[in-house]
């Protein structure tokens, strides 16, 4: 055989360290990389400059382009493998909950009160346009959602559905999932428009508020005002809380976008989508714990007392959760 | 930088991916066509999972009392069509791999723009844009509606349709959630270590080249010639092996394949420019008169 060509001596040598990188890496990718032994694990980054150092060599001196395109591929691999992040779920769960969280909010809250603004004035506007002329209420809540509950009910119908006796535990917790599938859908969803500079996510956030003020302007009209913000701020407060969150992660993007300030704007859209991803995911959270209380707490809680106190006490701790003193201290080594 | 062979420096679709020791591992872009494929594969399973899910409970619920499972099925079918929509693809792309089974299948991988370790932060904002980019203009292309109705659906796609062609109009090919994410997707192709064509056969005496003849042909057309011979198309073959015996000036002996003049000459010619190299000489094309 030629071997007196040095490239290929040069491969002839190191091939072996190679294939075994390449074995190591099928193995922990296949499976998880508790199946390497300690010797195992720290032979991949010894391997890995080893096989980059040989990509060196070979684009320098060797001509033959199979060889190169497979070191490249090669160490790209490895590259990922150990520079790809290693925290196990759990660690990356605490962290999530006691720093991320909470400081990804607390970022956002300039763009949160824009949010509960907008929203806000949705409901006013509906519930001044509902009082005036209830035909207007056909226009905030569609027929499906209002099941019955709109301008032409009766007091008692109305009465009734705020103090309905459910039927089985089962049928509530379905209920539950319902909601928040659907919730967490719409926060998903009013976070992505924040890309269209802000206007879709207004929008929702818009007519979110619009179908909660119509209702009210209805339940209000018959002296039930009270008992109705009761029933909805049992799991409203955390429900629009995450609402807000979510469209406010989406107009933070929009505004990034539209104006980057100092940084360019890809960094800017790059920093405010992943703080807003951050936020969206504790979103999720908040709308299951939403869909818990809404599901079970609202329809087996009948005093009016009680869904205040349940109200208050979880405004107080999300507040408490996100706005305490500053956290940012923790995210230092 | 030099050491990069030449055929590959105009390439678009390469960029540079500098690791901390100082090598660029010039990283290769993955086309739009194959995301395409790779996303159509696994919507396939994502449906392909919702009609088993579905399938499963019905099969659940005739052997069960309907009034017991009904609810309980109701809630598993719920979760499981809003984790697959949502999480399918954060799940996968937050594993070792960094891609989706239909993305490994075709050989791509999702990497953070600045080549830092991928977060779960960016896979997330990444996936929750395909709400934008792929769940709306569905929806909107389902929608059926008359009069104004119908102009509102119209005018919703042609709205979806500026997050769908965004990776279109970027020379990095990034979607929407690539670019709030700062990833992009590359490909990850299997590498393969091919064989040495050197090593096929021993240049013989038989295939004594002067270096006159050799000196004719640079980096580039080594290369071709590389490639003609892994492809191994003995048309190919023979119109190579007759442009290079008449550029050189060889006389062809009655016995000698197209194959064995090649590899003869291939190894040669490497050598030659190999050698070259050595001496900081890289002969780029045979233009190149260095």
């Amino acid at each position: 055989m030629d071997v007196t060509l040095r490239s290929l001596r040069f491969r002839k040598e190191r091939e072996e360290s190679w294939r075994n990188l390449e074995e190591l890496l099928d193995r922990a990718e296949r499976n998880a990389p508790s199946s390497l032994t300690d010797d195992e694990m720290l032979a991949i980054p010894a391997l890995y400059r080893a096989a980059l150092s040989s990509l060196s060599v070979a684009r320098a001196t060797s001509l033959d382009q199979a060889l190169i395109d497979y070191l490249e591929a090669l160490s790209a691999r490895a590259y990922f493998f150990v520079y790809g992040a290693r925290t196990s779920l759990k660690e990356r769960a605490i962290r999530f909950f006691a720093i991320d969280w909470p400081v990804a909010v607390k970022d956002i809250w300039r763009e949160t009160v824009v949010a509960a603004l907008i929203t806000f004035a949705g409901a006013l506007t509906a519930y001044l346009l509902v009082s005036a002329e209830p035909d207007w209420y056909a226009a905030f809540v569609s027929t499906d959602m209002a099941s019955g509950r709109d301008p032409s009910a009766s007091t008692e119908y109305l009465r009734n559905t705020l103090y309905d006796k459910p039927d089985g535990a089962e049928t509530l917790s379905v209920f539950a999932t319902f909601l928040f599938t659907h919730n967490a859908q719409i926060a998903i969803f009013a976070f992505a428009l924040g890309f269209a500079f802000c206007g879709p996510t207004s929008l929702l956030l818009a007519y979110n508020g619009c179908a909660l003020g119509a209702m009210f302007a209805v339940f209000a009209s018959r002296g039930l005002g009270f008992e109705f913000a009761g029933w909805i701020l049992i799991h409203g407060v955390t429900e629009l809380l995450a609402v807000i969150l979510a469209g406010a992660a989406g107009l933070k993007i929009g505004w990034s976008i539209a104006f980057p300030g100092d940084e360019s704007r890809i960094a800017a859209a790059e920093r405010s989508g992943r703080q807003g991803a951050i936020v969206i995911v504790g979103v999720v959270v908040m709308l299951f714990i939403a869909g818990l209380l809404e599901g079970f707490g609202r329809q087996l809680i009948n005093s009016d007392a009680l869904r205040y106190t349940i109200a208050a006490v979880s405004a107080a701790i999300w507040f408490s959760y996100f706005y305490r003193g500053d956290r940012r201290g923790l995210d230092r080594p | 930088m030099a050491s990069i062979a030449l055929n590959r420096d105009n390439d678009p679709g390469i960029r540079s991916l500098v690791t901390p020791e100082g090598v660029d591992l010039r990283v290769r872009l993955a086309p739009v066509s194959e995301r395409g494929v790779a996303l159509l594969i696994d919507l396939a399973i994502i449906v392909g999972s919702l009609i088993a899910i579905t399938l499963a409970i019905g099969a659940l619920l005739t052997q069960l009392k309907f009034a017991e499972t009904w609810p309980a099925a109701q809630i598993v079918w719920m979760l499981g069509f809003f984790l697959l929509r949502n999480f399918y693809f954060t799940i996968f792309e937050c594993g070792r791999r960094s891609a989706t089974p239909g993305k490994r299948l075709i050989g791509l991988r999702v990497v953070a723009r600045d080549g830092a370790a991928l977060t779960a932060d960016a896979v997330v904002a990444r996936n929750a844009m395909r709400e934008l980019e792929l769940y709306l203009p569905l929806y909107f292309l389902f929608a059926r509606g008359e009069s104004i109705e119908a102009w509102i659906i119209l005018a919703g796609i042609v709205w979806c349709g500026i997050f769908v062609l965004f990776p279109f109009f970027n020379r990095d090919r990034l979607r929407a959630g690539d670019f709030i994410a700062g990833t992009w997707v590359l490909k990850a192709p299997k590498q393969i270590l091919l064989v040495d064509l050197t090593t096929e056969k021993p240049a013989d005496a038989e295939y004594a080249f002067q270096p006159a003849q050799l000196d004719v042909y640079g980096v580039k057309e080594l290369q071709v010639l590389e490639q003609v011979l892994r492809t191994a198309e003995p048309e190919a073959m023979l119109a190579v092996a007759d442009q290079i015996r008449a550029k050189i000036g060889w006389k062809t002996r009655p016995s000698e394949s197209d194959r064995a003049f090649l590899s003869a000459y291939y190894a040669s010619l490497r050598r030659r420019l190999e050698q070259r190299l050595l001496f900081g000489k890289r002969k780029r094309d045979k233009h190149d008169l260095s």
